[in-house]
């Protein structure tokens, strides 16, 4: 394997998880929730995912585990938001804030222990051809799980009934509710997914990324998947190639610190933060104002009758 | 069955009052639940995290002491929260400024600096803290970014900034290789009160901003403004209000009280620098600004009833082995509840049979494309100035009754 191969390799493994996280909070957020909260699902979803690997010495297990915790992280946001109206902002943050405590303690007895890495796919041949082979035929299956999720979203915003009916819900909820459409109802399913992939992508970190599991292990990834929804205008094609560029600029930092370049350590590992706020900036003079952006978007709706 | 929301005629002022109490308890009631399920005495809990604590003169001492950062930091908080302007920041602007201020504490290092040294470190503090806090406004105000995610990224840099400084340029070269400053001098180490003890001049700190917030955010034209800012943007432009200016000026408060209660603690608690000075006071600090109604004598309040979870939950992991995350989830379990209680202050919330109130049957398709067609309009209006970025934060969702969206 040539050394840029295996650059391109561990670059699709970096920005996988930011895909899969990205992806569910753009589906919350079209329609019309802001959920801060991704950080403490995924926490909650490598922690829960590792220790019922672990517990049950099944990685199926484990990314079962780790969807219904980031799901059920995701029903505590819904209540607060959809039940009780409350701040979506506050509450995504008091989510991050309890995902990562709680993570916390479900993960300490589990510091130390490691998985075996999981299988990569194998198409005989074709995963042998040279220079591409490995990249596109010798994945594992969450890198394939991560791009049939960003087609499926993108066909399902974009062709299905449901998802217009999501969008509507998303762009401006009173009209949505006056035709008719379950704006709660709709809401809340979208909420749930976006759980269930942050807590997808959360387990891919510790069962495929680092395979250990140790506090704070998310380093900031769910807050850069928000800023990757922003970034992609809320479009899941674009989600993608985001993912992707923030996957890369990561590994390259991690391969500029092995390098001795010179450059303090810090500095580079600060590469991926900085980098988040010049794009959005970039973004915002490139946009003018706000493009894509769900009507919507963070407020809360209670039902006039 | 289901759960649904009516906005009450009039809010009262007891359960105003109430709400935070409630949340505070029913947070309690979940978290013994949790201990519970873990195999521990929920009761034995209990009696170390609250009745220990308050019963030891020792411990009330360290109430104080913990209270400091958080008050400090939330009654900054709370000058954006009124705006409607999320700062999340707090824990980065707090570090920048101990670093500010902590540079002039090594400047003067062993040198025969006068007693100037300390009062000129805390000003560094604040001037640290509230650059660091104009960033995320400055990129919101000029170019329309988000605060949220900014001010939060800028939180993992500063903490990158200052592992650099205490691993390199600035780690004691007699400190046998361990990451951290030189002790600072007696010169550039806060005053205790009371002679010995623990305490120090940084909570009279917290006391003087507490009561000059209730004097500007009560009695004053910029308390005012951030209020209509905050609750009604359109008539805040309506009334000439500069909404840029008001921008600037909360992050810098609120950065620059950050920055000060990031310089007491390292110069008041820690005495030097190292790459981690913060139990994450400056996210705490959050649910401490919401758990005192945004009102700095409810932030009094709640800062000591925080910083009790930071203690209890200390003397937890000694005398029950109970980890110290169980005391951060309890802070996000709280929060939650208390942004819960807060709705529920303003919305009678009704569990009815299932079928009853329900909207009626969708619309064939051609109509809702109209619905996705009025956001055009719909959007044009309110998103005009009010929310310069997509990420930006929700128009109205402070104002109890502010039914978001629907003004359009």
């Amino acid at each position: 394997m040539t050394p840029l191969e295996a650059i391109l390799l561990t670059i699709v493994t970096a920005s996988t998880p930011l895909l899969i996280a990205a992806i569910g909070e753009l589906v919350a957020e079209r329609a019309g929730v802001l959920n801060l909260g991704v950080e403490g699902m995924m926490a909650m979803g490598a922690a829960c995912g590792f220790a019922a690997a672990i517990g049950f010495d099944s990685t199926a297990a484990g990314v079962a585990t780790a969807i219904l915790a980031g799901a059920g992280m995701a029903a505590i946001f819904a209540f607060a938001v959809l039940g009780l109206a409350a701040n979506q902002v506050g509450s995504g943050l008091a989510l991050t804030i309890l995902g990562l405590g709680l993570s916390g303690l479900i993960g300490a007895p589990f510091v130390g222990a490691r998985r075996d890495p999981i299988p990569h796919l194998h198409v005989p041949g074709l995963a042998d051809l040279p220079g591409i082979g490995r990249l596109l035929f010798g994945q594992d299956a969450f890198v394939y799980v991560a791009l049939a999720l960003a087609a499926a979203v993108a066909l399902f915003l974009n062709r299905s009934r449901a998802g217009l009916t999501l969008r509507a819900v998303g762009e401006n909820h009173v009209s949505a509710h006056v035709l008719g459409l379950p704006v709660l109802r709709t809401r809340f399913l979208a909420i749930l997914f976006g759980g269930a992939c942050a807590g997808l992508a959360g387990v891919y970190l510790s069962l495929v990324y680092t395979r250990f599991w140790s506090p704070g292990m998310t380093a900031g990834r769910g807050w850069i998947a928000l800023a990757l929804v922003v970034f992609a205008a809320w479009r899941p094609a674009y989600a993608l190639a985001g993912a992707y560029l923030f996957g890369a600029a990561t590994v390259l930092q991690l391969h500029a610190q092995a390098g001795q370049i010179g450059l303090p350590s810090q500095l580079l590992s600060a590469v991926p933060y900085l980098a988040t706020i010049l794009t959005l900036v970039l973004l915002s003079i490139g946009r003018g104002r706000a493009v894509g952006a769900p009507g919507s978007l963070g407020a809360p709706f209670v039902p006039d009758r | 069955m289901r759960l649904e929301l009516a906005p009450r005629a009039e809010v009262s002022r007891i359960a105003r009052v109430l709400a935070p109490v409630a949340a505070f308890l029913v947070a309690f009631l979940i978290a013994g639940g949790v201990i519970w399920l873990m195999g521990r005495s929920p009761l034995a809990a209990f009696r170390v995290y609250v009745s220990g604590p308050l019963s030891d003169p020792w411990a009330l001492q360290e109430l104080v002491v913990k209270a400091t950062p958080l008050a400090l930091i939330a009654i900054g908080l709370t000058y954006c929260f009124r705006a409607n302007l999320w700062n999340i920041g707090a824990e980065g602007q707090y570090v920048m400024g101990a670093v500010l201020g902590g540079w002039l504490a090594l400047r003067t290092h062993a040198s025969d600096a006068g007693p100037w040294v300390w009062p000129a470190m805390m000003l560094l503090g604040i001037a640290g803290g509230a650059l660091y806090g104009l960033i995320p406004a400055l990129l919101r105000v000029r170019f329309g970014v988000s605060e949220i995610l900014t001010s939060l990224m800028l939180v993992y840099v500063a903490q990158l900034v200052l592992d650099y400084l205490t691993r390199g340029p600035w780690r004691d070269p007699k400190g046998m290789n361990f990451p951290q400053s030189v002790t600072f001098d007696p010169s550039a180490t806060l005053p205790q009160l009371f002679g010995a003890g623990r305490l120090h001049v940084g909570a009279l700190f917290a006391l003087v901003a507490i009561l000059a917030t209730a004097f500007v955010l009560g009695r004053t034209l910029f308390g005012y403004r951030l209020r209509v800012t905050g609750e009604a943007p359109r008539a805040a432009r309506f009334g000439g209000f500069d909404a840029k200016r008001t921008t600037l000026a909360v992050f810098a408060i609120s950065g620059g009280l950050a920055g000060l209660a990031g310089m007491s603690e390292v110069s008041g608690q820690i005495g030097q620098l190292q790459p981690s000075i913060s139990p994450g006071y400056g996210f705490t600090a959050i649910t401490v600004a919401f758990l005192g109604r945004l009102n700095p004598l409810g932030i009094l309040a709640a800062s000591l009833a925080v910083a009790l979870t930071f203690i209890g939950g200390e003397s937890a992991q000694i005398l029950l082995k109970l980890p110290l995350d169980l005391t951060t989830a309890f802070q996000g379990l709280l929060l939650l509840c208390v942004l819960g209680a807060d709705a529920l202050v303003s919305y009678r919330l009704r569990i009815v049979a299932r079928g009853g109130g329900r909207p009626g049957p969708p619309l064939p398709e051609g109509e809702v494309e109209t619905a996705v067609a009025v956001r055009v309009r719909g959007h044009g209006l309110a998103g005009e100035g009010a929310t310069p970025h997509p990420v930006a934060p929700p128009r109205d969702s402070t104002s109890p009754s502010g039914r978001g969206g629907n003004v359009p």
